[in-house]
């Protein structure tokens, strides 16, 4: 007696899908099947686009080798799942999960499918199947604060957030103590607004930013919403993740542009050639996956200029905006003199620099 | 507070306020019939998009608004023929109908992505609407007049009309409606149609008004909104109108307790985790539903054959 459960259906189906193979895997021409899990629709504009955008560099340069798959939509919570375990059950080789909720998620199914490979993007747990990669976006936030710092006339800027994950707080951070090296009185209003794609709540939360004295608000959310909303009112805000600037052709002075594209053709090709190991890989504007869009004609000569020396700085290692002395939002000195704050700091970081006004 | 600021967090609150009480109506409407359209997100996605398309092709905002109505009317008919003909259930159905309507908007929206479409001017002088005081009262979107339009207009037409008692007939007590002659399935299609072609224009203010652009799920969840205020308001009108700024506010609140950061005057209202405000409408929906029944008939509570198939004797 066999009883029937789902289980023993999924095993069978299973069977019957690598009978299905067999019959198949004497063309030559089989690829390799690569998975990504994307946070928002591919036509956010923002995050998940841009990272769709290296899933189709991946195509272009391995299209005759790989095949790429994706879900799109899918939530930071256990219902990401099941969908990351249906892409290796379609078999999928090499599993891309493209946001931070998704780590216990992909350790999850990494332990049920030891022959796939995973990485998951802005996390920091690790397997012998999980690498996990991340981008440096922090370096882009430090262009974007020198500008808002030089050009804003109030000295009052917005950060429109998502939730406090290090990578939101590293980016608010960078940002103010950049603004703050051009103009010392600067404060940032922060809020999060527990979405990373809301465009009315996002609208609505820039509006409250202007209305409180932001006269900059930089987004850390995924839609052009607020850009939209400073077009109309006439002030200026930044792109992010993708160049935005054909919604507030005035608004945008720049974006920061997240190129996946190399990295993701660069760890398909380790599973063509057979070598992919698990790493830790966090990269920035040095590698290329950080990139600052064109300046809006409305960025002043010297603004552009001092933009210009924090990119060079970072291409040439000779600047870090996590350079003591650096201190917390209550006074505290977190970073001595000198001293630059280590990777693992940055990973792991919880709190706000001095200047930052946030009620969460 | 200058009144400069009151001034503006107001015209964020309207902003915020205006597509859940356009939703909000049409669903009052269709649930007085007796119909219970939990489509209503779906139905707003479908408008959102229709009206983004229409003004995209014509350049005129205004046919976009037509097509955003037509949009979710046209939508809300596939849920009709469910429930009206095949007798379908209707929770079960109104729930598909707002699956699919995300579905089928993210489906025609992919072609209409990063494009953008002209907005609409305002309906007053500019000196009026760009004034700093004036603009409080003229500085909006043509649809927040609709929308503020609307809701006398509906309540005279549900209180004082023919057309409207019949339909409060329909939904009160469909068998004898139907024993003296009306015909409730062709009441309740027209209340269906009414509600779906209201929350297009309601999901046309996001995808037009608020951030003219398309973006998938750009509604995110208004349209479940704008079915608690529906309870929330009693089935009423007039409470619909004070509900859905009351909910406007709240939505606002959230945003200027975190905006103004520490050290502000109110600093309790920090301490309230963000999870506890996206609550909030919900919350107060169940507030309101206790205390309508703890006091009794107060002239507020659900049309009786709400979400009951009609299945004549005869």
């Amino acid at each position: 007696m066999t009883t029937l459960n789902r289980r023993s259906l999924m095993k069978a189906a299973g069977a019957a899908a690598t009978l299905s193979l067999v019959g198949t895997a004497a063309r030559a021409e089989d690829k390799i099947k690569i998975g990504f899990i994307f946070l928002g629709p591919i036509g956010d504009y923002g995050w998940t686009w841009a990272h769709n955008k290296g899933r189709e560099a991946v195509d272009a340069a391995l299209g005759d080798k790989v095949e790429t798959l994706y879900v799109e939509n899918v939530a930071e919570d256990a219902s990401a799942i099941p969908l990351i375990r249906d892409l290796a059950n379609q078999g999928c080789k090499l599993i891309f999960t493209c946001s931070y909720g998704y780590m216990e998620q992909t350790l999850t199914v990494a332990k049920e499918f030891p022959d796939v490979k995973f990485e998951h993007c802005t996390g920091f747990k690790r397997a012998d199947n999980v690498a996990t990669y991340n981008s440096k976006f922090h370096e882009g936030r430090a262009v974007l604060g020198t500008i808002a710092g030089k050009m804003s006339k109030s000295g009052t800027l917005g950060y429109l957030g998502s939730y406090k994950v290090p990578e939101v707080v590293l980016g608010v951070n960078a940002f103010a103590l950049a603004a703050q090296k051009q103009n010392p009185a600067a404060t940032v209003k922060l809020v999060l607004i527990d979405s990373w794609f809301d465009p009315p709540k996002e609208a609505a939360a820039t509006e409250t930013l202007i209305n409180l004295g932001c006269d900059i608000v930089t987004t850390h959310t995924d839609s052009p919403g607020p850009l939209q909303i400073l077009e109309q009112k006439g002030l200026y805000g930044f792109g992010q993740g993708a160049d935005m600037s054909a919604f507030a052709p005035t608004a945008h002075l720049t974006a920061i542009e997240d190129i996946w594209g190399p990295y993701y053709v660069q760890r398909a090709q380790a599973i063509v050639d057979g070598t992919w190991s698990s790493t830790d890989t966090w990269d920035g504007m040095k590698e290329g996956t950080v990139v600052i869009a064109p300046y809006n004609a409305a960025v002043p000569a010297d603004v552009v200029a001092l933009a210009d020396a924090v990119q060079a700085g970072y291409k040439d290692g000779s600047y870090d905006i996590f350079t003591g002395p650096i201190f917390d939002q209550d006074g505290n000195e977190k970073v001595k003199a000198g001293e630059i704050m280590t990777l693992e700091q940055l990973a792991s970081i919880d709190w706000f620099v001095k200047g930052v006004e946030s009620a969460s | 507070m200058s009144p400069e600021f009151i001034i503006a967090a107001i015209v964020t609150i309207v902003g915020l306020t205006t597509p859940i009480l356009l939703a909000g109506l049409g669903e009052l409407v269709t649930e007085k019939s007796g119909v219970l359209n939990l489509g209503v997100e779906g139905m707003m996605l479908m408008g959102a998009i229709a009206g983004f398309a229409i003004t995209a092709f014509t350049f005129n905002p205004w046919l976009g608004v037509l097509g955003a109505a037509a949009g979710g009317a046209l939508s809300s008919m596939l849920f009709a023929v469910l429930v009206l003909q095949l007798n379908s259930n209707q929770v079960a159905t109104g729930l598909a109908l707002s699956i699919f309507g995300t579905g089928l908007s993210s489906l025609i929206g992919n072609a209409f992505t990063g494009r953008i479409v002209p907005q609409f001017g305002s309906i007053f002088p500019a000196a009026l609407a760009k004034d700093p005081i004036w603009k409080l009262v003229f500085g909006y979107s043509p649809l927040v007049y609709f929308a503020l339009a609307m809701i006398p207009l509906t309540a005279w037409f549900l209180k004082s009309t023919r057309a409207g008692l019949i339909l409060r007939a329909v939904g009160e007590n469909d068998h004898s409606a139907h024993s003296i002659g009306y015909s409730v399935t062709g009441v309740r299609y027209a209340a269906i149609a009414f509600g779906g072609a209201m929350a297009g224009i309601g999901g046309a203010y996001f995808s037009m008004v608020i951030t003219p652009m398309w973006a998938e799920k750009m509604t995110a969840g208004r349209g479940w909104i704008a079915l608690a205020l529906v309870v929330f308001a009693g089935w009423r009108t007039g409470r619909l109108l004070a509900g859905a700024y009351f909910f406007g506010f709240l939505m606002w609140l959230e945003l200027f307790a975190k905006a103004n950061g520490f050290g502000n005057s109110l600093p309790f209202l920090q301490d309230i985790p963000s999870q506890v405000w996206a609550a909030m409408p919900y919350v107060m929906t169940i507030a309101a539903l206790t205390l309508i029944s703890s006091r009794g008939n107060v002239g507020a509570s659900a049309p009786a054959c709400l979400g009951k198939p009609f299945l004549p004797s005869t």
